[in-house]
């Protein structure tokens, strides 16, 4: 049987396979990862191994070590870092799916509205996409956090202002490279009212990028969030959130290097996850991609 | 060329009267009134004497007459006065310019040198571990927040003098070497992410290219395939990596406010963090114009970049 076969197909099939599982699997891994952070904040809510919040100034500074209790050590004021980490998890999560599902709801929203009725609304929605590009997305969440002041919630609204162009642009698009094709045309002729075609027929069409978007947009408002935090402009202390763990780390870090490094890792471990994810869906979808790995 | 260039200006006017707009309207939602704040919490004012205020400052106009009048200062290059210090806002501003400046070029820079060789030996090499490699290391550039990559280079480099600036900041003309030593650090911090992009990008579309037809006749012709990399395949493959990083500058100007805070560089981002925790309103604004400006110039020139490079854009492209 297998003289039958050229040796080269068989190791391009088999090339071809292993890819295909090891794309799934980095979706496979960065989920994962993500359920790992959501058990973590489960348990956060009912068990933590030391008050967040409580300062023991004994113990200040303490490095890492199993015979103190203080698994990742503790920081300048003596606070567990695990539990804080633990914590923080809870605010990041909140704070990055909140921002997501809002701009990505209205994004969407003004996206398949463009997309679909065209005209003099298409153009208004994308010239106002192209305005709100023009920032950079940290320096318009920077902006906004200034003009609403200091507030977790308005964390939420700093960031997902910037995605709301991001999935306008790609509801529009997949809205319009559907609109004409046949099956579509099809339901048109055959009667079919256009909120029938748009729940129907384009709305399961576009859903996959707009799941992608969103995997990738968690991971940046993950990133955003704690720069927010970390620049003072996010969560406030005492309440713990990555970026201000980083923040107040700074005036310690050279004397006790683990109070930066393992918020920095929470931070870069979730943010691994939901891009693992995002890139492994893209992927997946992908046919294009697919045939030229 | 020139055709091109010219209606790509005029495509701009409406976007930056726009963010002009946005700017305008979004610090007047601050609550409470500028002038308060100007006056500070210890004094109170009657009402009357507010509105004489008002009147001299001529803030008792209606909205979109205070627009017009504000965005003609700006086109005179007037940005306000700081209500801290009473100055002119923009020389403040023009004046950490050079520094914010130079981290996002000099990490644009660092990061296409890293991006697109590894990104091109991702796409030649076939070698299935090198690849999985080379995706997990782009993934983990993509996942690391650049502050926390600069504390740890703090950390790391505490001993080595030179290489963590210190508060001040050596312009590149006064001594060059200094210059780049000390910027090396922050810059790399602000690239790496972008590095990380840059490369996948670049993997993609350098495989996308090379299957092309004119690559397998390129081959069929003899020619040896570093020749058929380097002078076919890239010059096409690196089109959309311009485009990307072209775009990607503005997470670049982004990083600079943040690295900046980390290395107290004294830039922009530092100035405007400053601005935030004194509510110096009209400051805040300017600088957000002056950044919102250079992102759009960058990619107004990334897109010329393009069409020079590109033939074909500058001719059929009807609308973009």
């Amino acid at each position: 049987m297998q003289q039958l076969i050229p040796e080269f197909a068989l190791t391009k099939r088999r090339h071809e396979s292993m890819s295909r599982i090891f794309k799934n699997s980095i979706a496979v891994i960065g989920m994962c990862i993500i359920l790992f952070y959501v058990l973590v904040i489960v348990v956060s809510q009912f068990w933590l191994p030391f008050d967040p919040l409580d300062m023991d100034t004994i113990n200040m500074l303490q490095p890492p070590s199993f015979e103190t209790g203080h698994v990742l050590g503790t920081d300048e004021f003596g606070r567990d870092i695990l539990s804080r980490i633990m914590k923080g998890a809870g605010i990041s999560f909140l704070i990055s799916i909140s921002a997501t599902a809002l701009g990505g709801f209205i994004g969407t929203f003004m996206g398949i509205w463009s997309g679909f009725l065209g005209g003099a609304w298409d153009n208004w929605i994308m010239r106002l996409a192209d305005i709100l590009f023009s920032f950079p997305s940290l320096l318009l969440a920077i902006f906004v956090m200034a003009v609403l002041g200091e507030h977790t919630y308005n964390v939420i609204i700093a960031i997902s202002i910037g995605y709301i162009p991001q999935f306008a642009r790609i509801a529009r698009g997949s809205i319009l490279s559907i609109k004409n094709n046949e099956f579509i045309r099809a339901s048109f002729a055959s009667g079919a009212s256009r909120s029938h075609i748009l729940i129907h027929h384009l709305l399961p069409n576009i859903i996959m990028p707009i799941i992608v978007q969103s995997s990738l947009s968690l991971s940046v408002a993950i990133l955003l969030e704690s720069a927010l935090s970390f620049l003072g402009l996010g969560v406030q202390p005492p309440y713990p959130s990555w970026g201000n763990m980083l923040s107040s780390s700074r005036k310690v870090m050279i004397l006790a290097p683990w109070t930066a490094i393992y918020p920095g890792l929470a931070i870069m471990l979730l943010v691994l996850g939901f891009n693992l994810l995002g890139d492994g869906l893209r992927d997946i979808m992908d046919p294009r991609l697919r045939n030229i790995q | 060329m020139a055709r091109y260039i010219f209606r790509r200006l005029l495509s701009l006017i409406p976007v930056l009267l726009g963010v002009s707009i946005i700017v305008f309207f979004l610090v007047r939602l601050i609550p409470g009134s500028a002038l308060q704040m100007y006056l500070g919490t210890q004094v109170e004012a009657t009402p009357e004497q507010m509105e004489e205020l008002r009147r001299i400052f001529g803030e008792d106009k209606p909205i979109p007459v205070l627009y017009i009048e504000w965005l003609g200062r700006l086109l005179h290059g007037d940005l306000g006065y700081s209500l801290r210090t009473g100055r002119q806002v923009l020389p403040d501003i023009l004046q950490r310019l050079p520094l914010s400046f130079e981290l996002t070029v000099f990490a644009l820079f660092l990061a296409l040198l890293i991006g697109i060789p590894l990104g091109i030996i991702g796409a030649v090499k076939k070698n299935p571990i090198l690849d999985i490699v080379i995706r997990i290391t782009g993934l983990l550039g993509l996942s690391l927040p650049q502050f926390w990559l600069a504390s740890l280079m703090v950390i790391a480099f505490s001993s080595f003098r030179g290489f963590i600036p210190m508060g001040n900041y050596i312009p590149f003309i006064q001594a060059p070497l200094e210059n780049i030593r000390m910027m090396l650090l922050p810059s790399l911090a602000i690239g790496i992410g972008l590095a990380a992009v840059i490369m996948r990008y670049m993997r993609n579309s350098m495989l996308e290219v090379m299957q092309m037809d004119y690559i397998r006749t390129a081959q069929a012709k003899g020619l040896k395939r570093k020749i058929v990399i380097s002078r076919h395949a890239l010059k096409n493959a690196i089109l959309p990596v311009i485009t990307i990083a072209g775009f990607n500058t503005g997470y670049l100007l982004g990083g600079a406010i943040v690295i900046e805070e980390v290395f107290a560089l004294p830039g922009m981002g530092r100035l405007v963090l400053y601005a935030i925790y004194q509510r110096d309103y009209p400051l805040i604004q300017g600088i957000v114009l002056i950044i919102a400006l250079m992102f759009v110039l960058i990619n107004l020139l990334t897109d010329l970049l393009y069409a020079a490079i590109d033939p074909r854009i500058r001719l059929d492209q009807k609308e973009t």
